[in-house]
This record gives structure tokens, sequence and C-alpha cells, in this order.
């Protein structure tokens, strides 16, 4: 492919447990990193994400597959002569050497006369937002700026990609807020690719131009977050990118029939699938009504509203004992308070907007 | 800062033993020592209570022409010493610096057995196991037994007797004292910052250079002070591996005190010793201390500046 920067094909690593057995951190991987883009590895704890980000820095060395960065085949190229950095989890600053030293690094190495490496130190500081730092000892800077500290080395000696991991997860939530944006600008103004780990999904929502989602050393979906979001590749996906009502049952003549007899009406484009499906209505995908709404529906009896600031979030449970989730703009004010004072409620759906997934369970 | 009368006194009753006992186990044989050097001995050993310059003047070339004229074999001695405790230290630097890194990645039960291996000389007398090296390198020893059998030589080699035997001596007890500190230096090293190195386009020398040798540097330091003083001054190794052909300073204080019956020159060489010594620990304080001074300074001023 012309526009990748980065083409992973086949790749496999396996590492021993310590119980005995095996772990398949890698199985089977294909990957594009394209140019310019924001790439993200999202994922439960232990599901691959480092073992894939060392994997294209250098550190892991595959089992089989092979590995391309910049048309360049990279599977056998050990780390440091690799076009990548990568900000580390625990940031990696080296304790004796100054910011100024810290950051340079890359150009030192590269052999970049002092006088240029301190402008360009300099500047990289001052992109970060910590110019006038450079004296200081990694040991004299906070969480937050040891963080930018670790940006701006990896970042001076401009490497084709940019490999993140889980960079902000030691950080507060406010910190880590304002650190996405200025890492989404940041990404956009120098122009190169960043491969950011973490499992955190809103931080992959909100920072991505895609996500790639993965389960034991596996990807489950790549795409944008916004297709992630609404058209889940299996049930596991659903679940991990956020708060869904998921229905397992099997499709006959146009409507999903669940275990417990409840049935759910498809749309017209899903009426000739076939075999055991699970459905997902999102919890704005549903509206609140009341029983004499005769539109596709389902009746339920409400547990509990929580008022979350720009809406409400209501607790739901079906004749069969099926727990679900509705969320109502503030706009709905009335309905939420009639169905909270009755106690019961409809919630109508679309059926031609239901996203349809093939197999089972919800759970992760 | 003025401490108050009552805190003065507990401080005083804290460090008034600790005080007392270095004045009498250590300033006062050390002032007696420093005395003793500048008398003149006595004809039959003991010493006469004159000012007599010449102790230091039999070592550096201003003897006392009365008595006898300049050696310099007490030079060459005290050179001999120091060469020999160097090469000591940079044996066991190099025998200890990949151990080190080697033990440290090992799974954890064979970290504790090679650990408990490297204490295990301890186990047995210092003087018993020079005298193993005397029977492995003597004439008739295994060394060169074997040397002989292969054919590769005709006569057996002089191996014992000689610098090489006391180094080596030097070397085998001096390894564990090299070792620890070192160890501890690299089993606190992150290797995360080895990958990090990597990662930014340093290969392996330079990693090397720039990261792992500065972050272990207190330990190889540490272990050079604990080898370089006690091998300076050390008697055993080469009154045994040694001999009567290759004396160091030690055997020959000992001698001084024990057999010449000259206190007062034996306390004028156990008084150079002490001063290389002292040279060397205070130079190692003083490139450390700038070291942490220099970041302690630091630190104070950003805690200020918050
Ligand atoms: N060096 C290693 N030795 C043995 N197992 C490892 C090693 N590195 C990772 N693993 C295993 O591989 C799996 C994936 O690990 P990792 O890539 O670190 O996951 P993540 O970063 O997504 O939390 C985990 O089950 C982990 O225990
Ligand atoms: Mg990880």
């Amino acid at each position: 492919m012309q526009d990748a920067i980065v083409e992973l094909a086949g790749a496999r690593k396996v590492f021993a447990s310590p119980e005995g057995g095996e772990v398949k951190a890698l199985d089977n991987i294909y990957l594009d990193v394209r140019r310019n883009e924001f790439l993200t590895l999202l994922g439960p704890s232990g599901c691959g994400k480092t073992t894939l980000l060392q994997s294209i820095g250098g550190f892991v060395r595959l089992d089989a597959g092979t590995i391309s960065i910049d048309g360049a085949d990279m599977t056998r190229v050990p780390p440091h002569l690799r076009p990548v950095n990568t900000v580390f989890q625990n940031y990696a600053l080296f304790p004796h050497m100054s910011v100024e030293q810290n950051v340079g690094y890359a150009l030192e190495v590269r052999g970049i006369p002092a006088r240029e490496r301190r402008e360009k130190v300099g500047a990289a500081l001052v992109m970060v937002g910590l110019g006038g730092m450079e004296k200081r000892r990694p040991n004299q800077l906070s969480g937050g700026q040891q963080q930018r500290v670790a940006l701006a080395r990896a970042i001076v000696a401009r490497p084709k990609l940019l490999l993140l991991d889980e960079p902000l997860s030691a950080l507060d939530r406010g910190l880590r807020h304002s650190m996405q944006i200025e890492l989404k600008n940041l990404q956009n103004e120098l122009g190169i690719s960043f491969v950011f780990v973490t499992h955190d999904k809103e931080e992959a929502l909100t920072m991505s131009d895609r996500i790639a989602v993965l389960k034991h050393g596996r990807i489950q979906q790549i795409a944008a977050p916004r297709e992630i979001y609404d058209r889940p590749a299996n049930p596991f996906v659903a679940s991990f990118i956020g708060v869904s009502n998921m229905f397992e049952g099997s499709i006959d003549s146009g409507s999903l029939v669940m275990d417990r007899g409840e049935t759910l009406q498809l749309g017209r484009t899903l009426q000739d699938c076939k075999g055991r499906a699970t459905a997902v209505i999102r919890p704005e995908q549903f509206s609140l009504s009341f029983e004499q709404d005769t539109r596709a529906g389902i009746d339920v009896t409400i547990d509990q509203v929580i008022f979350v600031g720009a809406g409400f979030e209501l607790y739901a449970r079906t004749r069969g004992g099926r727990e679900l989730v509705v969320s109502a703009p503030a706009s709905a004010r009335d309905d939420v308070a009639r169905a909270e004072s009755d106690r019961r409620a409809r919630l109508i759906y679309v059926p031609a907007n239901i996203h349809l997934m093939p197999g089972e369970g919800g759970s992760q | 800062m003025i401490a108050s009368t009552r805190d003065r006194m507990q401080l005083g009753l804290l460090l008034g033993p600790a005080t007392v006992f270095l004045a009498v186990f250590f300033l006062i044989p050390l002032a007696i020592m420093v005395v003793t050097s500048f008398l003149a001995p006595g004809l039959y050993g003991g010493v006469e209570w004159e000012f007599y310059p010449h102790n230091f003047g039999r070592i550096f070339g201003f003897a006392d022409p009365a008595f006898e004229e300049f050696d310099p074999v007490y030079l060459e001695i005290f050179l001999r010493s120091v060469r020999i405790a160097v090469l000591t230290v940079i044996a066991t630097l190099l025998v200890c610096y990949p151990a080190a890194f080697c033990i440290s990645m090992m799974p954890g039960k064979w970290k504790s057995f090679c650990l408990f291996l490297i204490a295990l000389p301890f186990f047995t007398s210092l003087i018993v196991r020079l005298f193993v090296w005397v029977l492995i390198l003597r004439q008739s020893g295994p060394v060169n037994g074997v040397l002989l059998a292969l054919g590769l030589i005709d006569q057996p080699l002089d191996l014992i007797y000689t610098e090489g035997a006391i180094i080596l001596g030097m070397v085998y007890i001096f390894i564990p004292f090299m070792f620890m500190p070192i160890y501890a230096s690299v089993e606190k090293l992150d290797w995360s910052l080895i990958r990090a190195s990597q990662d930014l386009g340093a290969g392996p020398i330079r990693t090397f250079v720039r990261v792992i040798l500065p972050l272990t540097a207190p330990g190889i330091i540490g272990g050079s002070l604990i080898v370089f003083i006690p091998a300076l001054g050390n008697f055993i190794v080469p009154a045994i591996l040694g001999g009567a052909k290759v004396m160091m300073l030690g055997n020959l204080i000992e001698q001084q005190f024990l057999s010449a019956r000259n206190w007062p020159f034996g306390s004028a060489l156990a008084m150079m010793v002490m001063s290389v010594m002292l040279v060397t620990m205070m130079g190692f304080v003083f490139v450390s201390g700038r070291r942490r001074s220099s970041m302690a300074s630091l630190s104070g001023g950003q805690r200020g500046a918050q």
C-alpha cells in the first residue's frame, strides 16, 4: 500500500507463561499504519498492546511475520536503527542527565553539533510547553512535566513514526484531558504518524483517526471511532467501547427472538439474515414513551433515574428481567419525570437503526 | 539555627560513647604513630626522644648519613605496592562487572545461589585458601604438571613468589568485596533506560558509555575503594605468595615492627600507606560529593521557588 508508513503482516509472538503454558501475545496480526495518522491500539490489560508497539519499535522479536517501515523491511533490524521513537509508559528519562541532555540525546547520537542541538532542543521544549526548564534534572519535575520531556525527547529528531505506550495513564484526570488535546494538536503540527496505546475507550474515541481493538493478541476490529462506536464488529468490541444494550437471540422472519421469549423487530435490510446473532441498541438510541405508543418498542419498569447534567440516565428492566440503560436528553425532562413516578415506560427504537452482529455473548 | 541547651546535652550524650571510643581506639594510637615516626630508633629497639626526620629520609633520599646510605629499595616497594593494588582493582573490576550483569539477569533461584557462591569463601580461613594456591602454583603443582605433560614446557615454571602470583591471590580474595557494591548498583539499574537509549538511536557502545556506565558508577567507585585500600596495606598475600622475593609495604612494616624492632621507621612507612589511602579516599569523596551537591543545590533552588 502506497500510503502506509508501517505494515505488519502475519505477526505472531508467543510467550511462555509462568504457569508453564503459552500466551499468544500477538496472533496473526495484519496492520497498516497510514501516513500522518493517529492510530490507537485499544484493549484490556494483557491483550498484547505493548507487545505490538514494541515489535514496531524493535524490542520484541516476532516469532513469525514481517514488519516494514516506510517501505523498508525492518523485521530483523535492531531498535537503534529504526526510524521510530517511543514515549515509554514510565517515561524512562535518564536520571543522570539534565532535561536538555535528555531531549538532545537523539541529536547527540546523530552527531548534530552542540549549537544546532541547543536550538532544536529549545524548540522541542517550547512545543511541549516546557521552555526554560533546560537545566533541571528529571527528579525536579512533576509527573506531567516529565511526561512532556519524554514527549519532547521522542519528537526532537523527527522520527517517521511516534509510538506512545499509555503515556497519559499516570496523570490525573484534568491533566490527562488537556494532554489528550495537546497530543492531537502536536500530531497535526508535526505531520507524523502516532501509534498510541491505551486501555481507556474515551481517550481512544477522542483522539484517534482510527482505532484497532485488540483481544488475546488478535485485532477484533480496526476502523474510525464513529464506525467502531456505531457498528462494532462483535459483542466484545461493542461492550468494550461503551455501555451497550445487547440482545442475543436467533433471527426468525424479520425479528430477533430472544431466549426468554422477547422479540426485537429488525429493519428491512436485515430481514434475510439467519442464525444466531446479537443486536446492539445504544442507550441514546432509545426514546422514552408510554404504553399507548404503537411504534416498535419494549415495555420496561424503571429501576433508577440518574441526573448526569447534560441529561438523564435511566436504569430499566424488561418483563423478562433483562437490564437496559437508556439515556435521555435534558429536553425530555417531562417524560423522564413521568417515567420516574410511574416506574414504567415504553422504550421506542427504530428497527432500521439496530446494529446486528453475528455470534453471541456481550461479556468480555 | 540555635539548639537549646537541652538539645545540646542530648546530642552530647548520644554522640559521647562513639566519640570516646574513636578517641581511645583510633585517634590516640594515630597520634602515637605520628609522634613515633619522627623519633630516632633506639639501638636495641625502643625509641630515643629526639626529633629525627630521617625515618622519612630513608624512604625519600635524605637518610641519616651517620647511619646508612640512601637505598631506593623502599621507594621500589612502595611503588610496587601501589602498582599491585591498582592492578588488583582493575582485574577484580574486569571480573566482577560482567559477572554482576550476568547474575542480575538470572532467574530468582539461580541468582540467590550465585550470590551464595560468592559469599562462600568467607566460610574458610583466608590463610588456608592462600596456601592452597601455593600447592597449585608450586613447581611440583598441578599447573606445572599439566604444562609439562603436554610438552609445552621442559622446565617447571616459577609461578609462585612472583608479582603475578600476588596479584592472582589478591584478586582471588578481593573479588567478593568488589562484587557486592557493583552488584547492588547493577540490580538498581532501570532497564527501560537502556531501551530508551536504543530507541533514540544509540548503539550498544554509546548506550554503555552514556547510560549504563554513569548509572553504575557509584558501585564501581565504591568497589574500587573497598578493594584498593586493604590491597595496598595487605601483608598476608605477599607473605604467602610473594615469599621473601616480592615484598609489599605491609610486609615491610611488619618486618620493621616485629623483626628489625625499628618502630619509628615502621611508623613512617605506615604513615605513607595511610596518606596514600587518605588522598585516594578524599579524591573519591570530592568527586562523588561534587556530583551530589550540584544536584542538591539545584533541587534546593527549586524547592525555594515553589
Ligand atoms: N516478556 C514477557 N514474557 C512473558 N510473557 C509476556 C512478556 N511480555 C508480555 N507477556 C505476556 O503477553 C501478554 C500481552 O502483554 P502486553 O503486550 O504487555 O499487554 P498489554 O500491554 O496489552 O497490557 C500478557 O499476557 C503478558 O503476560
Ligand atoms: Mg502495556
